[in-house]
């Protein structure tokens, strides 16, 4: 059995990052020269990483699948970042980020990585302020800040509803720069389909390119992947059409541990589900809860007028609604943590007041905003007794400047003036906690391949606060591989060029190529998508929200026959050798149908609840998630025996040091 | 809802092309313009037929990856949208639709409606960026306080999604509108400035040298655009780029 070492540096928590910097290796610039790293994904992680790297001097190759960096999935994230700037001083520090992160994850993240994460979040918006990414500024010209869930301080930075664009056009345009100078070569289009080990280290990778459908050997002294989460293994999800888990799968099947694949975000804040047509959901940033209150109608009465089409939700009277989650947690309100928030959806909806026609949703109302908005924009302006009309006008021109985008793009979703009538949202797969395990350095179990961003497990323990995402993509990116790698490739500044004609290459290709060629070969008589969506439909019914011992049994059993029924009966046309959008799809759910299994596995074997991770059997009397901490204070860290039902666990177990371990409460 | 489609197919690069029809029915209104060509696709794959190619990632109009001329219109005929966020309740029971690539010499057909937008790339990569490296003692981000107007103007500009509708709209596919957004945003920011002119220079060199047409000021392009922007910024980078190329001593 393999043992897993963390490598968590000695000393003092605050102390650590700062002593480990000093104490690793480094390799000299000239030597850089002769080092090749490759980096799968141009997202805030790989594209941070690419740049920084080539920055260095390390010859750089970049791949992804779309057909420019730049449209990596990171450009869809709304919201913001965090850090700890303090810049409104209201008591923010590393400290309490740190604090309000482990909180968050509901104590199942490593202390000592969240906290070099709060310690490095300040130099990120420094950076990024230097690329040229145009934050919101108030009139004083200083940087703005807004509230996200989970937290009593203003700390997130944003650029409207597009910081994750802006972010990574900021990292593309550092990459643009090293790819001018010809430190980094792009590989767009490409899809890298297997790692590839030479004497235990990973040394190259296998791509496909997805114009010439041709299969390709690179070499480099170190592979570093940033290929992003797994959110569509449940087939609907919040993600990008092409966001997938096979990078971060065949690095697993290769020897890297997965860690806590269960832990999933469901985020509260979607647009509901209208049909069967749907190809994803669409999310509504967590930003909109600092200005949105959310409910549902007290009597159920005005449920069902509302579903029958009778009754406007505006015709609804204060006292007959119920504001649940102020009721409920009085202290954060409507900005509690996701995983609590949506559960809280799925209760009032399970209880029969959801408000559309599927029952599954809920409103989020801005009009108390634009009143309170309002009444201080007239204030500024001198109007003097402003009607009310002129106060709600007054307000929603705020309300736009903030989150114009955003009511945008539910109008012409949904259909609706969201400005007119409360947005209606329902909680949908988001972002994944879970993924491949990697030690302080962010080295996974196979020497020489790293993961970052949200491929990895690392910071967010069983739940993830919004904005941290982004903060953690640019933190693995910009400020740790670029030290921590160093460490390992300074053992390789004499190794030369690996070659990529030595047999493991050359195997690595033929296992490739012979997959593909299963799949055009197959003729069944189902498409990729039909087998993706039943899996997804089990992940959901099953391995969603909330979760049971039994239910979990049942879709265990129910993948693997999709999976044993996939790769009889898929059908895959086209040819290899040419685009073939069917066939990369293929690929990627031939993977999920692995990864589901392993996912349900993970969660039945976690019989507590804890963050996004909710057991049924294992809730406090409010139905509030109950922690098991004496059992279950450790990742789970599965590793690859030949099949999923094969995989073993391995424990590494958390200490907290620094932060007393506390059921969580945001009452 | 019941439709034909004319699309158009074309195997690789070097084929020539053509139109094929299609019928498709029962169409969800409220279904997005990709969900329907999903649907599509899906009769195809059933039937033992190729699918139709397109680029697509986000499906929420932020990645630029989707590019469909519908009707005569990048992005289709609603404005401020991209094809992903087109919803088939713009289209009429019994409608034929024409779908077809962006065309542009710059941006060459790869597969049916998927083009080859590299240009964009490396003119990006000749000036569209601050020359700055990662490290962990920059300048603490409140320490140059920039107007709020200047930063807003800078974020419009930086919303561009890189599409290539402009492009595909303008009568001399011009890439002005593209180029100008990227200048504009880095132009307006005490970070880009110092390197503005020459970044005018070299971006305007990459495009001509990509083969995009000249910008003749028909204004198409900024009412295609899905993002809105503005031709202000084209006016802008003119500013930039003569009185670059006055001084230049690149
Ligand atoms: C709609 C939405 C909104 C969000 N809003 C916020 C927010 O406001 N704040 C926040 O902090 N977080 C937010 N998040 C989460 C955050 O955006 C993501 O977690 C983060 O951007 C992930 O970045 P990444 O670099 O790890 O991966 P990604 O950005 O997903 O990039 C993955 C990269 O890997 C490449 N790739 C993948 N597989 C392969 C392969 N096999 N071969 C080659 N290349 C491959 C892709 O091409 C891509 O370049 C949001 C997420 C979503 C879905
Ligand atoms: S300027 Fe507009 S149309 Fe042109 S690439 Fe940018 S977003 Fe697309
Ligand atoms: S698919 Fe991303 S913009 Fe349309």
């Amino acid at each position: 059995m393999t043992k897993l070492d963390s490598k968590i540096p000695e000393g003092p928590i605050a102390d650590k990052w700062t002593k480990h910097k000093n104490d690793i290796n480094v390799v000299n610039p000239a030597n850089k020269r002769l080092i090749d790293v490759i980096v799968v994904g141009t997202g805030l992680a790989g594209g941070a990483a690419a740049a920084s790297l080539a920055e260095l001097g390390y010859n750089v190759k970049a791949f992804c699948f779309q057909d420019s960096p730049r449209r990596a999935h990171s450009i869809a994230a709304q919201g913001g970042i965090n850090a700890a700037k303090n810049y409104q001083n209201d008591g923010d520090s590393t400290y309490r980020l740190f604090y309000d992160t482990v909180k968050g994850g509901d104590y199942r993240a490593r202390e000592a990585n969240v906290y070099r994460l709060a310690e490095v979040s300040a130099n990120i918006i420094d950076q990024c302020v230097a690329q040229g990414v145009p934050f919101a500024r108030d009139y004083g010209g200083l940087l703005d800040n807004r509230s996200f869930g989970g937290v009593l301080v203003s700390r997130t930075f944003y650029a409207k509803g597009q910081t994750g664009q802006q972010l990574l056009l900021g990292a593309y345009s550092a990459m643009a720069r090293q790819i001018g100078k010809g430190k980094i070569t792009m590989y767009n289009r490409h899809e890298m389909l297997d790692v590839v080990k030479v004497d235990g280290k990973a040394r190259g990778i296998i791509a496909r390119d997805l114009v010439t459908g041709e299969i390709e050997r690179h070499s480099a002294h170190a592979v570093v992947i940033c290929s992003g989460g797994y959110g569509n293994v449940f087939f609907l999800s919040t993600n990008a059409m092409g966001s997938n888990a096979t990078a971060a799968w065949k690095i697993h099947k290769k020897g890297a541990f997965f860690a806590n694949p269960c832990y999933t975000q469901i985020h509260p804040t979607c647009i509901p589900r209208s049909g069967d047509h749907q190809s994803k959901l669409t999310l509504m940033s967590e930003s909109l809860r600092n200005d949105g209150r959310i409910w549902v109608p007290k009597n159920k009465e005005d449920v069902e007028a509302i579903r029958a089409g009778k009754l406007k939700p505006t015709q609804i009277k204060e006292e007959d609604r119920d504001y649940y989650l102020e009721r409920r947690y009085p202290a954060f309100g409507n900005l509690v943590p996701r995983d609590v928030a949506s559960r809280a959806a799925k209760e009032r909806c399970d209880a029969g007041y959801g408000v559309n026609k599927t029952g599954e949703a809920v409103y989020l109302d801005f009009a108390s905003a634009f009143v309170r908005y309002g009444t201080e924009k007239a204030h500024v302006e001198g109007i003097e007794n402003p009607s009310k009309e002129e106060i709600i006008k007054l307000g929603q021109g705020v309300i736009e400047a903030k989150y114009g985008n955003l009511f945008q793009m539910y109008e012409k979703i949904v259909d609706e003036n969201p400005y007119e009538t409360p947005m209606m949202i329902y909680p949908a797969v988001h972002y994944t906690m879970g993924g491949v395990w990697v030690d302080y350095n962010l080295m996974t179990t196979i020497p020489g391949c790293y993961c970052l961003g949200e491929a990895n497990f690392s910071d967010h323990g069983a739940n993830r606060l919004g904005a941290s995402a982004l903060m953690q993509g640019l933190a693995d990116g910009y400020f740790v591989i670029p030290y921590t790698i160093g460490d390992y490739l300074a053992n390789d500044i004499r190794t030369g060029p690996i070659s990529n004609d030595s047999t493991e290459f050359i195997e690595a290709e033929k296992e490739v190529k012979d997959r593909l060629e299963k799949f055009i070969n197959n003729n069944g008589t189902h498409s990729v998508d039909h087998f993706h969506k039943r899996l997804g439909k089990v992940m959901w019914d099953k391995v969603g929200m909330a979760r049971n011992e039994q239910g979990l049994k049942e879709a265990i059993k129910e993948i693997r026959q999709i999976r044993e029924e996939f790769w009889r009966d898929v059908r895959v046309p086209g040819e290899l050798n040419e685009l073939n959008p069917e066939l990369e799809k293929a690929g990627r759910v031939a993977d999920f149908l692995e990864l589901g299994e392993l996912f349900a596995m993970d969660a039945l074997e976690r019989t507590e609840s804890c963050g996004g991770h909710f057991r049924e059997e294992s809730q406090t009397e409010e139905g509030e998630a109950l922690r098991d901490d004496v059992n279950f204070a450790y990742v789970a860290a599965w590793e690859y025996k030949g099949d999923p039902k094969d995989e073993e666990v391995h424990k590494e177990h958390l200490e907290f040091k620094d932060i007393e371990l506390k059921q969580r409460s945001y009452k | 809802m019941d439709l034909t489609l004319k699309i158009w197919r074309q195997k690789n690069k070097d084929d020539k092309g053509g139109m094929e029809t299609f019928q498709i029915s029962d169409v969800s209104p409220d279904s997005s313009f990709l969900e329907m060509l999903d649907l599509l696709n899906e009769d195809l794959v059933n039937k033992g037929e190729v699918p139709v190619a397109f680029d697509h990632d986000c499906r929420e109009g932020i990645c630029g990856m989707c590019s469909l001329y519908i009707n005569g219109e990048a992005h289709g005929p609603d404005r401020a949208v991209t094809t992903c966020q087109l919803h088939m309740r713009k289209f009429k029971d019994g409608d034929t639709i024409f779908v077809e690539p962006w065309r542009a010499k710059a941006f060459p057909v790869i597969k049916d409606l998927v083009v080859d937008r590299g240009a964009f790339d490396r003119i990006m990569e000749a000036g569209g960026f601050v020359s700055v490296n990662t490290s962990g003692n920059t300048q603490d981000a409140n320490a140059l306080p920039i107007p709020k107007v200047d930063a807003d103007n800078a974020f419009d500009a930086a919303t561009c999604i890189g599409c290539g509708a402009c492009v595909a709209t303008c009568k001399n596919a011009s890439a002005m509108l593209f180029v100008s957004a990227k200048v504009s945003q880095l132009a307006l920011l005490p970070q880009g400035q110092v390197e503005a002119k020459r970044r005018a220079i070299h971006m305007v060199e990459q495009m001509d040298h990509e083969g995009f047409g000249n910008c003749t000021n028909t204004g198409a392009c900024e009412v295609e655009c899905p993002k809105g922007i503005s031709l202000d910024n084209i006016a802008r980078m003119n500013r930039e780029y003569l009185s670059a190329a006055i001084v230049s001593e690149d």
